[in-house]
């Protein structure tokens, strides 16, 4: 790692440290931002101090969990975008691409539809990750051919082709719904991506998948990266690639299945933190992935902060990442020669 | 017992043979041309001996042993492959491509050592990429990508080392570079088979031809015996007239078949 790295690293930790304290620091309850760092240094520390209780609930039990979601999966976006961009050598790649995402919309919206009179916290997350993981399996096992391999191309192609099936069923249970106002506003809130009322249970859920999986792929960053040279020159090299796919697609996943379980579809964000970081980064996935994971984190609850400090219920995180990370991304297109070879 | 060896192989796909029966046997120490027309299988040879592809019939072993059965890792410290295609999206530098060769040396948790970067210079330093260390792969020309891979073979520390057509891209003087270095590294030990289109040079580097024509291997031998004006005009259709050199080996300029000579 060269000494520009070192500092790269180093921004990217001070800038993450600084917006988890100042989007839990900043909301639209009215806590001054220096008694919140006094409560949350507290509340960290278990000591008690003298300002409302309120105060304190406010900020460990709302806003905390909220901004620790967004981080994760912010984090765990960007990283498997990485991955999936590596995977298929594709710069259009992102974590849904191969029918997650869809896969994730259809669960959730059809558990809201289905448990429509007894409402529950666990209703979304529980559909969208089992029809994350349903579709996923489901593209792969179609995409894989004889003797167990998978060529990318036609797991790319399956993934489109389920997807948009996934899609269509998406729309369908929702027109079904749109009668009941109070499920079909449930689902459309879900499908546009939102932080809103995400407590510790919500954390509890995406932390652990989260953070093993992308250890794990973060681990795997120089079998990527030999990877990118081309299938058989990693063979030659002396990588099961067949395997090695196998299980950075099925990690990947399930970090993206966790994350979009708790929180809905939040795009751009997986697209657009590993452009703009490979960018700076170079390829290197050793150093990218990691990267990759303390930007999206930034990204995100930054994104949400933004959100919330507008009190426009309207303005979701969803928007405000492609309207902020857009022109940002075009930016370092221009500024930097290190860009996908064209 | 061979080192490499390919026993009556095929490989078919659905009714075509892509490789039919070829026996094939590269020796340590000596650099092996495989030449032939397009699409006569030099490509699905050198695959085969790398252990990429499975033969349909027969075998192919490394050391005695079914190159399937073989973990790739050990098959990697064992056989170097330098791909046709050398193309890439990503903008690595040429030393991350070449310190890739040391891949199959390394676990997961292990940086490289001294020894490591010590061969990856050497390797760079031989291939004569060295001064293009830190340059982006994407910005360089095909011929110089081509040197970056032979620096990766170099880099694996192979006994064998598999070339698909190096020089297809390399000007004059970097193709007789790649060639005398193949020739030293032959003669220090290696196993050297290379897919060659010159048969100049095949002629006149290398210990051993072997003729690819329609996946089958019609003629193999030493190439003062083996490329004659009657083999070349039955597998590539032209007419070669032959000069010798004064050091020993043959010349060839070639015309159509039918075309006489002026």
């Amino acid at each position: 790692m060269t000494r520009r790295d070192a500092l790269v690293f180093l921004a990217l930790t001070v800038l993450l440290v600084a917006a988890l304290a100042f989007a839990t620091a900043l909301g639209t309850a009215n806590v001054p931002p220096q008694r919140a760092l006094r409560i949350l240094w507290d509340a960290l520390s278990g000591a008690e101090g003298d300002y409302p209780a309120w105060q304190r609930t406010v900020l460990v039990w709302v806003r905390l969990p909220r901004v620790i979601t967004a981080a994760l999966v912010g984090g765990g976006l960007a990283l498997t975008g990485a991955v999936m961009q590596a995977i298929f050598r594709n710069p259009m790649a992102e974590p849904g691409i191969i029918g997650v995402s869809s896969g994730a919309a259809f669960g959730a919206v059809t558990a809201l539809y289905l448990s429509a009179t007894t409402f529950s916290m666990l209703a979304a997350p529980t559909g969208a990750f089992i029809g994350a993981l349903g579709c996923t399996a489901v593209v792969y096992w179609l995409a894989s051919g004889a003797r167990g391999r998978v060529a990318t191309t036609t797991l790319l192609l399956a993934g489109i082709a389920v997807g948009s099936m996934m899609s269509a069923l998406t729309s369908f249970v929702l027109a079904l719904s749109l009668r009941q106002w109070e499920v079909g506003r449930q689902m459309l809130s879900w499908l546009m991506g939102d932080f809103e009322g995400r407590s510790w249970g919500h954390v509890a859920l995406v932390f652990p998948l989260t953070l093993i999986g992308s250890l794990w792929l973060t681990l795997h960053g120089q079998e990527l990266n030999v990877l990118l040279t081309g299938e058989e020159s990693a063979l030659s090299l002396g990588i099961d690639v067949p395997a090695l796919r196998r299980n950075l697609i099925i990690w990947a996943s399930l970090v993206t299945a966790g994350t979009v379980a708790v929180v809905g579809a939040i795009g751009f964000v997986g697209l657009i933190a590993p452009h703009a970081l490979r960018l700076i980064l170079g390829p290197d996935n050793r150093r990218l992935l990691p990267a990759a994971f303390l930007g999206g984190a930034t990204f995100l609850v930054t994104a949400d902060m933004l959100c919330r400090l507008a009190s426009l219920s309207e303005l979701r995180p969803g928007v405000v990442t492609s309207l902020v990370g857009g022109p940002f991304f075009l930016y370092l297109l221009m500024q930097s020669k290190r860009a996908w070879a064209g | 017992m061979a080192f490499l060896e390919l026993d009556k192989a095929w490989f078919e796909v659905g009714e075509a043979a892509i490789a039919r029966d070829v026996s094939l046997v590269p020796a340590p120490g000596r650099f092996l041309a495989l030449i032939g027309p397009n699409g006569s299988g030099k490509t699905t040879v050198l695959r085969l001996l790398a252990g990429l592809l499975v033969p349909t019939r027969g075998a192919a072993r490394l050391e005695g042993r079914d190159l399937r059965r073989w973990p790739r890792r050990e098959v990697a410290r064992r056989v170097a492959v330098v791909p046709q295609n050398t193309h890439l999206d990503f903008a690595f530098t040429v030393r991350d491509i070449v310190a890739m060769g040391r891949h199959a040396h390394l676990g997961r948790f292990q940086p490289e050592g001294a020894r490591d970067r010590a061969v990856i210079e050497e390797a760079m330093r031989r291939a004569d990429v060295w001064r293009l260390r830190e340059r982006l792969v994407t910005e360089l020309s095909g011929g110089e990508r081509q040197r970056v891979f032979i620096a990766r073979s170099l880099a694996t520390e192979a006994p064998a080392i598999l070339l698909d057509e190096p020089t297809a891209s390399l000007d004059v003087a970097h193709a007789l570079e790649t060639y005398e270095l193949c020739r030293a590294l032959a003669t220090e030990g290696k196993t050297i088979v290379m897919a060659v289109h010159d048969l100049n040079a095949a002629a006149r580097y290398a210990d051993q031809v072997a003729v690819m024509q329609a996946g089958q291997c019609v003629a193999q031998g030493c190439p003062a015996d083996v490329l004659n004006a009657h083999l070349l005009a039955e597998v590539f259709g032209v007419e070669a007239e032959v000069f010798h050199s004064r050091e020993g080996w043959s010349a060839f300029v070639f015309h159509r078949a039918g075309v006489a000579a002026r």
